[in-house]
């Protein structure tokens, strides 16, 4: 997939290198494969580009040039945190800057009083919380892999993570972004104070996947760590019966910290890894997590544990210790690993869809299974119907990929049919472009368009990302169709 | 297509085809704030009820001219609630506060520093487009990144950007219990108490302060508000009083809100030390949200404001001129007014939708 450069696209990357280097450091501005390599994929490995060229700045100064550069060539530029995002939005172009923020990773401030961290893009979640733990907060959002994705990217992807029903997401936990747009100019989003004035262009920011401006600096939110916290481990020996625990839990007006469901293939490739202590005979375990006083996680576990009791659960156990509570968790957490080691290759899903669906969605998945002769595995945020399908393959059998992709595409699609979307917290990127022609008409897609042009009239950041064209649908050859409208007549079929 | 969404329609495509503005407008019960506009107005009324509710899901999807009223009591007999607080400031007697107008307008009420700000919950918007194109943006489940998030943006934009038809919001459950305290104290103490608090895992879900009393408000499971009180002190309302103050913080019904004066809202990093800004005041979210009665002029507010790294509007008050020299919203840096403008044109190319209410020039 990947290609060389030659003829006038090598001019033209001479030229962009040299530019670049007027201001950036030498070694900070990459054009060879050798060094270029590394970068030529994130966390979604089946899709590969090795980048015209990598920059790596490392100040805001230098992420303005290197834009200014970008727009006054025409070159494409794609933004890059860690690196571990899962739907190839980071995924580079063979003509385009590779433009990575990991060399801007300090943690600027963190202010117990105000309970702020003011850090650059490049740090790591993970270590914000570190950062903060001296003073009893925390930053909530905790994506599985928190201990290397960064700040930045959980910012143009929107993370989530297995606490976000109670603390929210990124866009709940983030007050000020600052960002460069392609004109090279610095503008904040949002403020230190509650809200800002005009349009809420930090939301619009959260989650647009590096397309509308390129984020130099970002002020979270952090809160208190909370005094304690214990999580019940629940068997159940029917998964839809643990689905319907899940909804009764919600209708009690409980709202878990953490509510995780993992099924029991999940389970038995997680035990085999971690040694988390689970049922290996249970269909279906569930996490349900409470934090808060002690006074209030005693009430709510024994009202948690009542409950799971009455709707079906036929063993709990209830971490004793914060280790254990830990060990519990570990399995969840390393769920993703572990699949990469019974199978060569693992695709995980993202779809999200309301709670009251989710038997039927299993239902269609083990259907699946069958279909295309591949296993799926399920660990899902349960509290918000947020599902990560894995499916077990070989990519180095074409016809698996080949199969896998068609699987995942039909569960993306039921994901819409029920009335839910193709990416929960992942994100569209290069991945789920195709299935964004089935959640959303052509009309939606070009106010998108309007709306990235807005930002970046060239189309130069991060192009062929998140939003299809309406030519690249019509070439999908599945389109939504509503109220019996036939989309873009005047395009042709392929 | 009901006959609602159809007069829309041709309302919109009507003004769009003549480049004359439209005024969205619900209850009215927030005419008073933003700028004063021209323009035809278009009631959305007409276009009420909710489309769907499931207490188990946490969602419900509420049509533009819902009564906010009518929808918070149908939440409130499933115990649950809009955690943000939207205030309605519906006089008794006069058209309520619509579900659209409270999207558009983006302003919560006390819960906000604890519980998040009307975009924190919104799922999903349906929208009608300058073209009369009803568009979905957005949905009913909790976590959703596909495509930009359209439907947050919605949240306090005036009504600029096009006709919400329906917004789907998260809401929560009830708190099981609430509890509100009392307290004497100078301003300087209490800025620095309520962010003392805040570090801490208490569950405070308001606070307000006012001429030297600081009222706190504690929601959460009986046991937890028992030992934050053992914490905190301070005297204890009984039920009644307390839900009396907070309804008139929220709904700006309390004498402080009774003035004569121009009420500006200053919002402020929460640990910002008293600006010592001429004026009555009252303080709200933990600090960061300053109501100032004032006389002062717009450029001193605005300036202390800014240095704090917050930003002033002028709320409430000042004459049509006074509030169209001074700005009702506080001015944007030019890079960041380019991008409303072209964000503007980019929904609304015409300029038909409330054109000019959040800023003269979109």
């Amino acid at each position: 997939m990947n290609m060389r450069i030659t003829g006038t696209g090598f001019l033209k990357q001479a030229e962009a290198a040299g530019r670049l280097r007027q201001v950036l450091p030498e070694a900070c501005v990459l054009c060879d494969p050798e060094d270029t390599r590394p970068y030529e994929c994130d966390g979604l490995s089946a899709y590969r580009a090795l980048p015209g060229i990598v920059a790596l700045p490392e100040n805001e100064a230098q992420v303005c040039h290197v834009l200014r550069v970008c727009r006054e060539l025409g070159v494409p530029v794609v933004a890059r945190g860690a690196g571990t995002g899962l739907s190839g939005g980071a995924l580079p172009l063979s003509d385009g800057v590779l433009l990575s923020l990991a060399k801007m990773k300090r943690i600027l401030a963190v202010d117990p009083v105000a309970r702020t961290a003011r850090v650059q893009p490049g740090v790591r979640n993970l270590a914000i919380t570190e950062a903060a733990a001296p003073y009893g907060l925390y930053y909530a959002p905790d994506p599985s892999s928190q201990i290397a994705c960064s700040i930045g990217g959980n910012v143009a992807e929107n993370a989530g993570g297995v606490h976000c029903l109670k603390y929210g997401l990124t866009v709940h936990n983030v007050m000020r972004v600052r960002a460069v747009t392609i004109d090279g100019e610095a503008v904040e989003f949002g403020s230190e104070a509650l809200d800002a004035p005009g349009y809420d262009l930090l939301a619009l920011v959260t989650g647009s996947e590096g397309m509308l401006a390129v984020t130099t600096e970002i002020t979270v939110k952090l809160v208190p760590r909370p005094e304690t916290a214990q999580v019940i481990l629940a068997a159940f020996d029917d998964i839809e019966r643990a689905g319907a625990a899940v909804a009764a839990m919600i209708a009690e007006g409980i709202i878990p910290a953490g509510l995780e469901m993992m099924d029991q293939a999940a389970t038995r490739a997680v035990e085999e890894y971690v040694q988390a202590g689970y049922d290996l005979d249970a269909a279906a375990l569930l996490l349900c997590e409470s934090d808060g006083t002690p006074e209030e996680v005693g009430a709510e576990i024994a009202r948690m544990t009542e409950l799971l009791r009455r709707e079906g659960a036929y063993d709990f156990r209830v971490s004793q210790s914060e280790a254990e509570r830990l060990k519990f968790w570990s399995g969840r957490k390393a769920a993703f690993s572990a699949m990469g080691r019974i199978s060569p290759d693992y695709y995980c899903m993202d779809g999200t869809i309301p709670r009251k669906r989710l038997a039927e969605m299993l239902r269609f998945i083990a259907a699946m299974e069958k279909k295309y002769g591949l296993r799926c595995p399920n660990v899902f945020h349960a509290g918000d119907g947020n599902l990560h399908p894995l499916i077990l393959f070989d990519a180095n059998d074409p016809d698996e990929l080949r199969r896998t992709e068609a699987f995942a595409g039909e569960v993306l699609e039921k994901c819409i049919e029920v009335g839910g979307t193709v990416t929960g917290e992942h994100g569209v990127g290069i991945e789920k472009i195709n299935q964004m022609c089935l959640q959303f008409s052509p009309a939606e897609l070009e106010q998108f368009r309007a709306v990235k042009r807005a930002f970046d009239p060239k189309e130069l950041l991060n192009p062929g990302k998140n939003i299809p064209t309406l030519h690249r649908c019509a070439e999908f050859g599945r389109m939504q169709v509503r109220g019996g409208n036939v989309p873009f007549p005047g395009l042709e079929r392929f | 297509m009901s006959e609602s969404l159809k007069s829309f329609a041709d309302a919109i495509r009507t003004a769009a085809a003549g480049k004359r503005p439209l005024r969205l407008r619900g209850g009215g019960s927030k005419d008073f704030y933003g700028q004063v506009i021209a323009g035809e107005p278009l009631d959305t009324r007409g276009y009420a009820g909710v489309i769907a509710y499931e207490p188990t899901e946490l969602v419900v999807t509420a049509k533009c001219g819902t009564a906010l009223a009518g929808l918070e009591s149908t939440l409130r007999e499933n115990g649950q609630m809009l955690a943000f607080e939207p205030p309605h400031y519906a006089p008794p007697g006069e058209g309520g506060a619509t579900v659209g107008g409270m999207l558009a307008a983006g302003l919560a009420g006390p819960r906000r520093a604890s519980a998040g700000a009307v975009r924190d919950f919104v799922l999903g918007v349906t929208l009608m487009d300058a073209r009369g194109e009803t568009l979905r943006f957005g949905g009913t489940v909790m976590k959703n990144v596909a495509g930009y998030d359209l439907s947050r943006l919605m949240a306090g934009s005036m009504g600029t950007l096009g006709l919400v038809l329906d917004v789907s919001l998260k809401v929560l459950p009830l708190p099981a219990a609430e509890a509100t305290l009392r307290f004497e104290m100078p301003e300087d103490k209490a800025i620095e108490t309520l962010n003392r608090w805040a570090g801490r895992p208490l569950p405070i879900s308001a606070s307000a302060y006012t001429g030297g009393e600081l009222h706190v408000r504690l929601s959460g499971a009986p046991p937890a508000l028992d030992s934050a009180r053992r914490r905190l002190g301070g005297e204890r309302l009984d039920d009644e009083q307390a839900r009396r103050f907070w309804s008139g913080i929220r709904e700006h019904t309390d004498d402080f809100f009774r003035t004569e004066s121009q009420l500006w809202r200053l919002s402020l990093p929460s640990a910002t030390p008293p600006l010592g800004l001429q004026g009555a005041q009252l303080i709200e979210w933990g600090g960061a949200l300053r109501w100032l009665a004032t006389g002062a002029d717009a450029r001193t507010l605005r300036e202390a404001a800014r240095r704090a790294g917050g930003h002033a509007t002028l709320f409430r008050g000042g004459t049509e001129e006074e509030r169209r020299s001074a700005g009702v919203f506080h001015p944007l840096e030019p890079a960041l007014a380019k991008l409303h403008r072209d964000l503007k044109a980019s929904f609304d190319p015409e300029g038909i939708f409330n054109r000019g209410r959040m800023y003269p020039d979109f």
